[in-house]
């Protein structure tokens, strides 16, 4: 009976074949690949090759950078005020849409805003460059129409920060107001009817039906994010920082890349790629945790 | 007839006529012009690309090309490596997606089935969840790639994320729903996993397939880090990787004596804004048609679980 039902289910092990050469490839080599963390790597000995083991020393050489507090305060405070901004945003937006009577309006809206979504940093970096130039930039030229001195948006390290959180959520908030739409729309409409009814106004209703009938999806996202605490937007910020603004834009991704494949620390570079993924694989782990508590979230 | 019958009964009541709605009328404004505002960036860039150099340094255009010229869009296209970089694209996605719709549906049909069905699915649900929590990260991920001899090869845009875990998992769930005495009749008649994994879910899943072959392709054209470390050789570059060379970096390093030459008749800034928009035109060209699937991908991520 147990060969019967072993050799009847052999197909769906052949299925899962490629699949997991793939990932066994692509994420689990590299995750074995994390011990260059603890080596001087010399590329030309291989990845698991004779290596010179030298403990902690690349760790501690990070730690003890002058650079490395503010680059993970910057990637805390990019991301944290991203999230914020990324919540609340979408929130006010899915229900002001769902006050719209015309469907056509309300879909016309939600197409427009949706768009930036969908298109890479490196085009929507190249807008920003652009409109956000201090000489010939479009908004610039409102602003000194005001006449305001013109603010070099991406070159100021007050400024800097800011425009990231802000052009991360003309990016992203399409997004979220559309998953909160769709948890709108999952709402009993008998709920409003009733309210109705029973003398309820607008702001009644968007209160007391709107906003608890969004609770679950708004706790899940929120929860969710926090596992992406340490990803500030390597794309967004790789296309706009310079030099000028690594103190208030550095954060750990771009830093990676820097010491990592720009100066060859191949070492020193995967022992702050490795404590960033212990601490995220941590922060993810919670999170899913709460998801599952909170809301019954389950991934597989 | 009808309509005047309408008139005559609204005629006793036109005394109180119904009140105006500010809440609607300033919502829909507020609404209307943060839409407009999201886009207006976009238009401006398409504006500048198609005004003449001088206008476009002077800051004379807002909305609307000013002195209207196709010149930077012609600079642009008499570039060979655009064009060497735009077939990179599109062989990637060519290579990449399919690939990816194989390898999702694959794993998703095995990984769909109840663990009582299967017995496994717990290890192999762990073994892929595995990799949605920890990372190798950049170092390790790029010294694999390289050690597969995949550098400077199409093989290494197109392969390393092949295997979307979240696409899987949104496939899982769709193949969820597919009723149960589907696959029992199929089952009956003798069928095996594999003809009814293609001859019922495939068929039922067409429209999450094609939502999720849509997102894979974005994604590929969208894709530009990789091809800057992996491609050691400009000339390999996909379209986004050699936009950003060009248009964030500034690198006019592949720039021919001649090129410079015609580089003077148009200015830098409408050039850039040119590659923008012609970056962007695949998506913002399919959306208005494929909307309905745009917004589909989010729905189905949303409502699982």
């Amino acid at each position: 009976m147990n060969i019967k039902k072993f050799r009847r289910e052999v197909p769906l092990h052949f299925m899962l074949l490629p699949g997991l050469i793939f990932i066994i490839i692509f994420s689990y080599i590299p995750m074995g690949g994390l011990v260059i963390a603890f080596q001087k790597f010399i590329p030309a000995k291989g990845l698991f090759g004779d290596q010179k083991w030298i403990g902690l020393d690349n760790f501690r050489y990070v730690f003890e950078l002058p650079s490395f507090t503010q680059i993970v305060w910057n990637t805390l405070y990019i991301s944290s005020l991203k999230l914020i901004l990324g919540l609340i945003f979408p929130i006010i937006f899915a229900i002001l849409l769902n006050e719209l009577k015309s469907q056509l309006v309300k879909r016309s809206i939600q197409t427009t805003i949706y768009l930036p979504y969908f298109l890479s940093w490196v085009v929507l970096g190249g807008i920003l460059i652009d409109i956000l130039s201090p000489s010939k930039g479009i908004i610039n030229q409102i602003i000194t129409s005001f006449d305001i001195e013109p603010i070099f948006f991406l070159g100021s390290n007050d400024w800097f920060p800011v425009t990231l959180v802000l052009s991360d959520v003309w990016k992203n908030f399409g997004y979220g107001t559309i998953v909160y739409l769709a948890a709108i729309t999952g709402i009993d409409p008998g709920l409003y009817e009733a309210a109705t009814m029973d003398g309820a106004n607008r702001w009644h209703k968007a209160w007391h039906i709107t906003i608890p009938g969004m609770r679950m999806v708004i706790v899940l996202l929120a929860v969710l994010s926090l596992g992406q605490l340490l990803n500030a937007g390597f794309d967004q910020v790789f296309n706009l920082y310079s030099p000028q603004v690594y103190e208030s834009g550095d954060i750990l991704d771009t830093f990676v890349y820097r010491i990592g494949l720009l100066d060859a620390q191949y070492g020193v570079a995967t022992a702050v790629g490795f404590f960033k993924s212990i601490v995220s694989f941590i922060l993810i782990s919670v999170s899913y945790f709460f998801a599952y508590r909170v809301a019954k979230y389950r991934i597989f | 007839m009808n309509k005047i019958t309408t008139r005559s009964q609204l005629i006793p009541s036109s005394g109180r006529r119904k009140p105006v709605d500010w809440f609607t009328v300033i919502n829909t404004a507020f609404l209307i012009i943060a839409a407009i505002i999201c886009i207006l960036p976009l238009i401006h860039i398409i504006a500048v690309s198609f005004s003449s150099s001088s206008a476009a340094s002077a800051g004379y255009v807002k909305l609307w090309p000013v002195d209207f010229t196709w010149s930077s869009y012609e600079y642009t296209a008499s570039r060979e490596q655009f064009w060497r970089s735009m077939l990179v694209s599109i062989e990637r996605i060519a290579i990449g997606t399919p690939l990816t719709l194989f390898l999702i549906t694959l794993a998703a049909y095995p990984l769909s089935k109840e663990s009582h069905v299967f017995r496994f699915r717990a290890v192999y649900a762990w073994v892929f969840f595995i990799t949605m929590l920890f990372h190798g990260g950049l170092i390790p991920t790029y010294i694999t790639v390289k050690e597969l001899g995949l550098l400077d090869s199409i093989w290494a845009l197109a392969l390393p994320n092949a295997v979307a875990v979240f696409s899987v998992v949104l496939l899982l769930n769709f193949f969820r729903e597919v009723p149960k005495e589907l696959e029992e009749a199929a089952f009956m008649d003798g069928a095996s996993y594999w003809t009814t994994l293609w001859r019922i879910y495939v068929p039922i899943s067409k429209p999450a397939l094609a939502t999720l072959a849509l997102f894979s392709m974005v994604e590929h054209w969208n894709h530009w880090f990789d091809g800057l470390i992996y491609m050691g050789s400009p000339s390999n570059y996909p379209l986004q990787s050699y936009l950003q060379t060009i248009v964030i970096q500034q690198n006019l390093m592949n720039v021919t004596r001649e090129e410079l030459m015609s580089l003077a008749e148009v200015s830098d800034r409408t050039l850039k804004a040119s590659q923008i928009f012609l970056g962007s035109m695949p998506i913002i060209l399919a959306y208005p048609f494929l909307q309905k699937y745009f917004v589909k991908g989010i729905v189905l991520g949303s409502v699982k679980g």
